[in-house]
């Protein structure tokens, strides 16, 4: 009895419920993305890089290292010396080296020099290797390995040729289409920038710039002797360390370097400390997240404490019959839940399909991964949530029934 | 059994506001038998409306004793009183009996929800009291809200004795009639009281209907001096 009537009383005032249902909707689909996105961020964020000891580049921020290093955010301001480089990767401390040379892209994604010691020794998620999905990891000079997006979203298959371009812009005028590159693997999916970048070895690098100067061609042929492709400078490298008690040491020496002014990171620490930086923005994103709910609740509580106005004489001839104001109380509290219910499935099931529609556009611009099974965690954890501040808030209308109920004479 | 009143009221007091030395209704001894049909009538804001509370329980007095067949109303406690209102009172409005977006079945169910018979004997014994009431067996599944009126009252006088009640509160349920309507309506609820073997308390202000019933109480006889409105 008490949910037919709660049921047929919201059917009774179907448009004002539905601008309730449809305010709480907005508001909880608000709350409910900004926590998906932000637990995501996090996890994919942290699952970036793993196994990797030292990351060394030019002297400059610790964030601003990590960032364009590992997640191919932002420019780099300064190089890394071969010289330098090859002097601490032969340091005894070190196991292993991946040389990482930026500045090149192909129709927006970035290209990376690097040495085939990247597909060997580079480590992300729960310290997982890199495999390839189709072929092996480059061998000539103008070979390249791409991310599994690159391939996906550009329709690249082994074999395929693709020209590099020179800067970062996803539309780049100056091309290297002299020096095409022949695409020999595809990587595995990651959930990691490495899904959306394109490899190349550092000779390859090397190769198309060979007659390029301050950033523009130079008229001529000429082709490089093997020699001359050893490259110049890197823009960064990742170390991996024989034992980790060394990781401050060397840190130490590298700090100290004399030749040139060099900086190494640890990326897990770097990792939290950006990750505390941001925590500041998303704390304030759910705290507006939740304001705009408590903004709903307190609306829904207002359209059921309205039409208690009009539910007088409803409310009257149900004590008359023998209901007691608890019953009152109980269905208003239902009728509040029942909102709070259709709004919190409404905002669930309009979530994931916008989920389904963005899913490739935000893993392709920020490197967030969104699994299914994420939003259904988050909302299996909201909603309690949810209906607990629902009837903390229906708890307005629900106490004036009660009241009406207790005190209220039945002269109609 | 039978020889015990069906309403007993012992030097009952009553007044809204617990503090004020002044009672609105003051009745030393009122006393209604089994089956008798009352009449109760009176200028409006006279106190009829606050009898009528007093005997469905929702208001209590603050003095003496209100007693329904053998039981002490004003000694049950609040979740005791609302559940004998369900089973031994049926009650009739002016308007406003029914919940509008309802059926007139459900608005039934709303009350023989309280019954302690089975389904199908409810069921039977609200087909027969609507068509007691000459109401078409097909309006069961309407709103309420599309019922005239009339039907409406009709509705309601069914819904009040689906439970059987020993007692019948009406407020002037003929008030939105016309007087054709009115004399019929009193007959037809007169006729199912008795077959029900009920008693009935009718308020109302209009005394040319007096006639129908067995006994008339002029309200202000249990107003205090001096507190009588003048009409």
């Amino acid at each position: 009895m008490l949910f037919k009537l709660a049921w047929k009383s919201l059917l009774a005032r179907r448009v004002s419920v539905l601008l309730t249902v449809l305010m709480m909707t907005v508001s909880i689909f608000v709350l409910l993305s900004v926590e998906t996105i932000r637990y995501q961020a996090k996890d994919s964020f942290s699952k970036t890089v793993s196994g990797v000891d030292l990351i060394v580049g030019a002297r400059t921020g610790q964030v601003n290292l990590l960032l364009y290093s590992v997640f191919h955010i932002g420019v780099p301001t300064n190089n890394v010396s071969w010289q330098s480089y090859q002097e601490i990767a032969t340091n005894p401390s070190v196991a292993w080296s991946i040389p990482i040379s930026l500045g090149d892209s192909h129709r927006g994604y970035r290209v990376v020099g690097t040495s085939t010691d990247f597909f060997e020794f580079f480590r992300f998620g729960n310290k997982q290797a890199l495999t390839f999905q189709h072929g092996k990891a480059f061998d000539e000079h103008f070979d390249a390995v791409i991310g599994s997006e690159v391939a996906k979203q550009l329709g690249y298959q082994v074999d395929d040729a693709i020209v590099l371009a020179h800067g970062i812009a996803s539309t780049s005028f100056s091309k290297h289409d002299d020096h095409p590159f022949k695409i020999t693997g595809i990587l595995a999916p990651t959930g990691t920038p490495v899904d959306q970048s394109v490899y190349v070895s550092l000779q390859g690098i090397e190769a198309i710039h060979f007659n390029w100067q301050g950033g523009v061609r130079m008229p001529g042929t000429a082709t490089p002797e093997l020699a001359d492709l050893q490259p110049k400078t890197i823009t960064a490298f990742m170390l991996g360390l024989n034992s980790r008690i060394q990781t401050f040491n060397l840190q130490r020496q590298i700090n100290e370097y004399r030749q040139e002014p060099l900086q190494a990171i640890l990326p897990g620490a770097t990792l939290m400390s950006l990750w505390t930086m941001l925590s500041s923005v998303e704390q304030l994103l759910l705290l507006i997240a939740s304001l705009v709910l408590l903004g709903a609740l307190i609306g829904m509580a207002n359209m059921l404490l309205v039409s208690m106005r009009e539910r007088r004489h409803e409310l009257s001839v149900l004590r008359a019959l023998g209901y007691r104001p608890g019953f009152l109380f109980a269905l208003l509290q239902l009728e509040a839940m029942l909102i709070s219910l259709a709004a919190a499935f409404t905002a669930f099931i309009s979530l994931q399909l916008s989920m389904y529609v963005l899913k490739d556009w935000l893993l392709q611009e920020y490197g967030i991964l969104l699994t299914r099974l994420s939003i259904i965690n988050e909302f299996l954890f909201m909603l309690p949530l949810v209906l607990i501040a629902s009837f903390l808030v229906a708890l307005i209308p629900a106490i004036s029934a009660y009241r009406q109920g207790l005190h209220q004479q039945l002269n109609l | 059994m039978t020889n015990r009143p069906a309403i007993q009221i012992e030097n009952c007091q009553f007044r809204y506001h617990p503090d004020s030395d002044k009672a609105l209704l003051q009745i030393a001894h009122w006393q209604v038998e089994k089956g008798e049909t009352v009449f109760v009538y009176g200028p409006s804001g006279s106190g009829k409306s606050t009898l009528l509370n007093l005997l469905a329980g929702i208001l209590l007095p603050q003095q003496g004793s209100i007693k329904l067949d053998e039981v002490t109303l004003n000694q049950l406690s609040n979740r005791k009183r609302d559940a004998f209102r369900a089973r031994h009172i049926g009650m009739v409005f002016q308007r406003f009996n029914l919940i509008p977006y309802l059926t007139v079945a459900d608005n039934i169910k709303l009350a023989s929800h309280f019954s302690s018979h089975d389904k199908p004997y409810l069921q039977q014994r609200s087909l027969e009291l609507m068509n007691d009431l000459q109401l078409d067996i097909e309006l069961l599944e309407r709103p309420a809200s599309q019922l005239s009126v009339g039907q409406q009252q009709r509705v309601a006088i069914v819904r009040a004795l689906i439970n059987q009640p020993e007692l019948l509160i009406v407020d002037e349920p003929t008030s939105a009639l016309d007087s054709d309507a009115r004399d019929s309506f009193v007959d037809l609820l007169l006729k199912q009281v008795k077959v029900a073997g009920a008693t009935i308390i009718f308020v109302s202000h209009d005394r040319s209907l007096a006639q129908h019933f067995s006994r008339q109480l002029d309200i202000q006889s249990f107003m205090v001096a001096g507190e009588k409105h003048a009409v």
